[in-house]
């Protein structure tokens, strides 16, 4: 039952507003003490671009499949997707949430430098590309050069990870719980210490998983044999 | 019997054998590419007669302010100067270097732009118009920056290694350096030489759509290519919804690259401008999107005959630095102690730099004094403006841009035909005829 008190949401439907519109609103929104805090965006139609540059600890729930890089750079808000994504969901995130409850394409959390990115399904190749601080936890699997180049943050998979996982890999954690296809350059397995499980289980705990054991992951990252130029190496580039 | 050089094994080619048989890797260096290749100054502007009237050098006016931008953006760049200064990243360049290059560009009324590295506090501050550039590392890139820049310049390559990701060495990585891109300190940092999330035409239009909804369509999206096929890739930037096309020409400098690659990949800023000026108006666009063409801009003539083939502007990167002190031979000595010397050093990848602008030594940064820099930029720019406005006026022209491909002639056979304006003397422009 309605209590009164309940905040308010606000509806935009994207067959009737123009995207344009709903990023600008979004983007004023964030000066206004006195806007909405809590927005909900129906008819996505997979369109690109929607909920980009938000600055605001907003929720902004979306109802539907979407386009490339949905909330893209964003910053404080937390951000639902009720349904698929295309390329990019949140790259280049710098704090705040994404959470997808279905599957993403390629690129998911591509750069980001904070936040965290949860995927209920699959994600596909270069999750988590080039990330450079950011948290991403995908329940299912993940595609082939996935954590290419990653530099800062955790990657964590429930299910397998494809071919070339952490391929030129930097300081990034990457976590799997399933089959590694094969690991990219530089990138080996490593132990896992008390430090490690504590991290995966605080990861799921984030995500809001609770039905994935802790003990079952395994740990990658670089063996910074390619930090410095050494002629010796070029074959393995 | 004299001693008989080879012309295929000339000395410089006998002591790169011997280095890489020394060395076992390949040769990484800074500036532009440095063998003879066709450009401006195979052309030659004709000035006023009996046939054309010029205007008086001094008294008629001829202006030399431009827009950038004004296809999709809010709120184009109006610069006073049709010359900027290019993408110079904070990591190849010194803090101060990078202050000293935004002084200058705003007392001359015109842009800088960032480079692979993020945008610093003091470029920002210095630069009245700073243009922000989205690289594919991505380094430092921040939706705040995106928001406190007034253009954005997605690059795709640049002239010096169209193709290539950019490098940077171990030595220049200094903590804060290292911070900014999120990297460890110290190590030899590779860029990526894709985006990472995105792929080919298609992609980069919806990409563009982002930073237009993300920064509410206020800034110029600027597109910078490196000069290879660029009749093509002018289009598709063209489709792509560029507002603003940047065209970097294989003379145009790094501050680390293979020399193979310096030397051997792209094609000439001539040739490059004539294909990018025909993809343009072939679509319509020339002069709706503006073209900025860089690469081997050192003088006011090359202004002058680069705006005559169809640049809107033109940006400058090596010249800049050299007019900052680079090469200075006020510091013979020092460069003598590294094994070079003045009008030679092209070890900016080594960040021994004595003049202290490609640098990250505080002590070798802190010889640079950034108002004393922005003083020389200043002058430089204000001198190249002159220059330009000068042969202008000698073709009669108010308004720089106002010179065309008619006021032009060719001195060899191959700048004929790469700028396809005639031959001196004659009316032969060698090729195929055109279609129209």
């Amino acid at each position: 039952m309605a209590t009164g008190t309940e905040p308010a949401v606000e509806v935009v439907d994207l067959a009737r507003t123009p995207l344009r519109e709903l990023n600008a609103r979004l983007h004023a929104a964030a000066d206004e003490p006195d806007a909405p805090r809590s927005w909900r965006v129906s008819n996505p139609g997979g369109r690109h671009a929607i909920a980009v540059g938000l600055d605001a600890p907003f929720e902004v729930d979306v109802e539907g499949h979407v386009g490339y890089y949905c909330a893209g750079m964003n910053q404080h808000a937390a951000v639902r997707v009720h349904g698929n994504c295309g390329v990019g969901v949140a790259e280049n995130m710098m704090s705040g949430s994404v959470v997808v409850e279905g599957t993403a394409s390629q690129s998911a959390g591509a750069t980001g430098r904070g936040g965290l990115l949860v995927i209920r399904g699959d994600a596909a190749s270069r999750c988590g590309i080039s990330m450079k601080g950011i948290d991403i936890v995908v329940q299912g699997s993940v595609g082939h050069m996935s954590a290419f180049m990653a530099q800062k943050g955790r990657l964590l998979v429930c299910g397998d990870a494809g071919e070339a996982l952490g391929d030129s890999i930097y300081e990034a954690r990457l976590y799997v719980n399933g089959a590694v296809t094969g690991l990219g350059s530089d990138c080996i397995e490593k132990e896992m210490r008390d430090e490690h499980a504590a991290e995966v289980s605080a990861l799921l705990t984030r995500a809001g998983i609770d039905d994935v054991d802790p003990a079952g992951f395994r740990r990658y990252g670089s063996a910074r044999e390619l930090y410095n130029f050494k002629v010796d190496d070029a074959g393995e580039f | 019997m004299a001693l008989r050089e080879s012309a295929l094994f000339s000395r410089e080619v006998i002591a790169e054998i011997q280095r890489a048989a020394r060395e076992g890797v390949y040769d990484i260096r800074g500036f532009g590419a440095k063998r003879r290749l066709p450009h401006f100054d195979d052309l030659l502007l004709l000035g006023a007669s009996v046939s054309r009237y010029p205007l008086e050098g001094y008294r008629e006016r001829c202006d030399t302010n431009i827009v950038l931008g004004d296809r999709h953006a809010k709120r184009p760049l109006e610069l006073d100067i049709p010359i900027t200064i290019a993408g110079m990243s904070f990591g190849a360049l010194s803090a101060p270097a990078k202050e000293a290059l935004g002084r200058g560009a705003s007392a001359m009324g015109t842009s800088t732009t960032t480079g692979d590295g993020g945008m610093t506090p003091e470029e920002r501050a210095a630069s009245k118009t700073l243009v922000y550039q989205l690289l594919p590392s991505r380094y430092g890139m921040n939706p705040d920056d995106l928001r406190r820049a007034d253009a954005i310049e997605i690059v795709i390559g640049q002239g010096a290694k169209p193709g290539g990701g950019g490098i940077l060495l171990g030595q220049k990585i200094s903590e804060r350096v290292a911070e900014m891109r999120d990297l460890p300190p110290g190590i030899d940092q590779r860029s990526a030489c894709r985006h990472p999330d995105w792929t080919g035409p298609d992609d980069l239009q919806i990409k563009i759509e982002e930073l237009r909804e993300i920064t509410d369509w206020e800034k110029p999206i600027f597109i910078k290519i490196g000069a290879s096929r660029t009749y093509f890739d002018v289009a598709l930037a063209v489709k792509a919804g560029a507002d603003v096309i940047v065209l970097d020409g294989m003379q145009g400098g790094t501050a680390a690259t293979q020399d193979v690659f310096i030397e051997h990949v792209g094609i000439p800023t001539l040739p490059a401008v004539r294909l990018a000026v025909d993809a343009l108006q072939e679509l319509g666009m020339h002069r709706r999107i503006q073209l900025v063409v860089s690469g081997g801009i050192r003088s006011g003539a090359d202004v002058a005959k680069a705006l005559a083939l169809g640049a809107d502007a033109v940006s400058i990167g090596v010249a800049a630095l050299v007019a900052l002190g680079d090469n200075s031979p006020a510091f013979a000595s020092e460069y003598e102690r590294i094994g070079t010397a003045p009008g030679f050093y092209d070890d900016w990848q080594a960040g021994r730099d004595p003049v202290g602008i490609s640098t990250q030594d505080d002590e070798l940064a802190a010889r640079f004094d950034p108002e004393l820099g922005g003083r020389r930029l200043a002058n430089y720019l204000r001198t190249m403006v002159l220059e330009t406005q000068t042969l202008a006026r000698a073709c009669g022209k108010s308004h720089v841009q106002n010179l065309e491909p008619e006021d032009l002639v060719a001195l060899t056979v191959e700048a004929a035909a790469m700028a396809r304006v005639p031959l001196a003397g004659t009316n032969w422009i060698p090729g195929p005829p055109r279609d129209d």
